[in-house]
């Protein structure tokens, strides 16, 4: 750090401003990605679903950040990736709604189970047959717009995501815009699950996304797994 | 039918190296999707863009492999999820696999169908965006299991797989598969107008489907360029086209005199990445090419451009992989061609090609110039490589 406190005031004003313009242009998803460009996706999400209060959400991840930068940890991982569905957004929206329908897709995750309108308990599978467990909570539901949600306090992996469902232009269904993020913890089991979503964070989302898209349009994901070759 | 076809095993066809494929036995494929449908196979063919497998020039194939992409047979097995189809049915398949749900396969653009390529991440890296997978065409294009072979599974059954009747021989019917919608969408791409000559590249199979649809369409002279004389005579013959010996003489010179000084009015290549040109050119993309500094030779490619008619159009049926080197393309922005290209999209032409067979407008039988069983894959693709034997098209029996 080498930014003189007068400078940051200057920066955080800065940015702040900028997170309202933002704001006031498309809303939400577009302040998420300004906190997420801040560091810390779960401050963004937390000021969204507080009502607005942009410049807190802001500034409140330095919390996080100085926490992660006392205990030595690694910077948060984070993804995002966006797919085109030829489906419409409510029917997305829904199946997207209820978590216990992601391990069907998403590959890391063996289960997740719904506990309530808001909390919901997942189970990940983590590199050398780990696995790691949290409890998440819905941050804020937009019907047919937006979910996002985070990991409860004392999780394995602190962790939070948003999904963004908006009409494609024309007849071409719906634009879902996933982004996540996930701390590594610190210790063996942080070494462990670091790459919890592979080598490629980036390809794995894709990957996940891909498959969401032939789940909902093809009905089916498709696959070569299990067919004949040369090699057996 | 109630085989359990994985404690079965077929003969197929794999790849194991560049110049290398073998007859194998291997387990029997089963249903792996419920919209999945598993085909005994009649017959089988050897396309031209297998040979760049063979020779090894398609990335990301591997030891083992099954190929093969122009096939038809009878359905023995269905998944639960298709209702169209019932086991004895005669089908013909097209090559490339569409999903008929994304927005592609939708707008009858079947070959850049979203949903049918499971490993798409690779392809979407190299070329920025994932197309149809094709059965045994390489990782990058699905990976999906190829159909020279006994059986074969044919994922998304419920939509583009075509039913035949019965009474026609296979010969007639086998290449709706692949080298006639291909042959037909490069001539459809020219958008062809009264008194157009059109100049096709290579007399292959798809190169002589290309021919006829021409005519079909309107073009008042087809001219044809190869190097094999057999080729070309098939080209006089059955597609009734005038043709150039392109090591007898300069083909862009010929085809300029042949057309009034203009250039043809469009120029369709089914020749594709290994073509072969002459003198120092060719030596120079031989040479990249085996150097790996380039992954296609794109003779036909240059010449086209530097042939074609001011305000022409380029029609691209053969299969490039990759990087191409040293294009003109001053000829082609100076003289403002239209290029169009593509996989073909055979679900959407389909039914109108069986139905020029049915009426007897359209006779494919006469490519063929060897039967082969499937046992002696390894031979025919030797003799097709070579051009030995007056080789134009292999179909192999299983
Ligand atoms: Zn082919
Ligand atoms: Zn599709």
């Amino acid at each position: 750090m080498t930014a003189t406190p007068g400078d940051r005031t200057n920066t955080n004003q800065g940015e702040a401003s900028e997170a309202e313009r933002w704001a006031s242009l498309i809303g939400g998803g577009a302040m998420v990605l300004m906190g997420l460009r801040q560091g810390s996706l779960r401050g963004a999400l937390t000021a969204l679903a507080g009502g607005g209060l942009i410049y807190q959400g802001v500034t409140k991840q330095s919390t996080i950040q100085q926490a992660q930068e006392a205990i030595g940890m690694n910077k948060p991982i984070k993804v995002e990736k966006t797919v085109t569905i030829n489906r419409p957004v409510d029917e997305l929206y829904r199946f997207w709604h209820n978590f216990e329908n992601l391990p069907t897709f998403m590959k890391h995750l063996k289960s997740v189970k719904v506990y309530n309108e808001t909390r919901s308990h997942w189970i990940a599978n983590a590199p050398l047959g780990n696995s790691v467990e949290w409890d998440a909570d819905i941050l804020e539901d937009r019907e047919n717009q937006f979910i996002s949600w985070a990991s409860v306090a004392n999780a394995d992996v602190d962790n939070s995501g948003f999904v963004r469902f908006q009409k494609a232009p024309g007849d071409r269904g719906t634009e879902v815009k996933v982004v996540l993020e996930y701390n590594p913890p610190g210790g063996q089991l942080g070494a462990a699950i670091a790459k919890l979503f592979g080598e490629e964070p980036e390809q794995q989302i894709g990957d996940d996304l891909r498959r969401f898209k032939m789940l909902m349009e093809a009905g089916e994901i498709a696959t070569t797994e299990g067919q004949p070759s040369g090699r057996q | 039918m109630t085989n359990d076809y994985g404690l079965i095993n077929m003969k197929a066809v794999c790849w194991h190296g560049a110049n290398d494929v073998r007859v194998e036995t291997v387990p029997d494929p089963k249903i792996l999707n419920p919209r999945d449908a598993i085909i005994k196979i009649t017959s089988t063919a050897i396309c031209g863009s297998d040979l760049h497998i063979y020779g090894d020039y398609i990335p990301t194939v591997q030891q083992g492999d099954i190929i093969g992409h122009e096939f038809m047979g009878e359905v023995v097995e269905v998944g639960r999820g298709v209702h169209n189809l019932k086991i004895g049915d005669r089908v013909v398949v097209p090559s490339t696999i569409g999903c008929g749900h994304c927005n592609y396969c939708q707008r009858d653009m079947w070959s850049l169908c979203d949903n049918s390529n499971p490993k798409g991440w690779m392809e979407e890296k190299l070329y920025g965006n994932i197309t149809s997978a094709i059965y045994g065409y390489s990782h990058l294009l699905g990976g999906y299991a190829g159909a020279q072979a006994e059986y074969v599974r044919v994922p998304f059954a419920d939509v583009g797989v075509l039913k035949v009747p019965r009474d026609i021989p296979d010969e007639m019917l086998l290449f709706i598969s692949d080298a006639i919608p291909t042959g037909y969408m490069g001539a459809e791409f020219c958008d062809i107008q009264p008194g157009d000559t059109v100049a096709v590249w290579g007399c292959g199979a798809v190169g002589q489907f290309a021919m006829i649809s021409a005519y079909m369409m309107g073009a008042e002279r087809v001219i044809a360029i190869d190097r094999f004389p057999e080729r070309l005579e098939m080209a006089r013959k059955f597609a009734k086209a005038e043709t150039i010996n392109y090591e007898e003489v300069d083909a862009g010179e010929a085809l300029k005199e042949m057309t009034g000084g203009r250039g043809p009015d469009a120029c369709i290549d089914a020749v594709g990445l290994e073509a072969h040109g002459v003198g120092l050119e060719d030596f120079y993309d031989q040479t990249k090419q085996k150097l790996k500094l380039e992954t296609d030779r794109p003779h036909v490619l240059r010449q086209m451009m530097v042939a074609a008619r001011k305000g022409g159009t380029l029609s691209i049926m053969g299969v490039y992989g990759g990087f191409v080197d040293k294009m003109p393309f001053g000829a082609a922005i100076n003289k403002a061609l239209t290029f169009r290209m593509g996989q073909m999209h055979g679900q959407k032409y389909m039914h109108l090609l069986i139905q020029l067979v049915l009426d007897g407008k359209l006779d494919p039988s006469f490519v063929v110039t060897h039967k082969l069983p499937l046992e002696q894959a390894a031979h025919g693709y030797h003799i097709f490589q070579q051009k030995k034997d007056n080789c134009i098209k292999v179909v192999l029996k299983p």
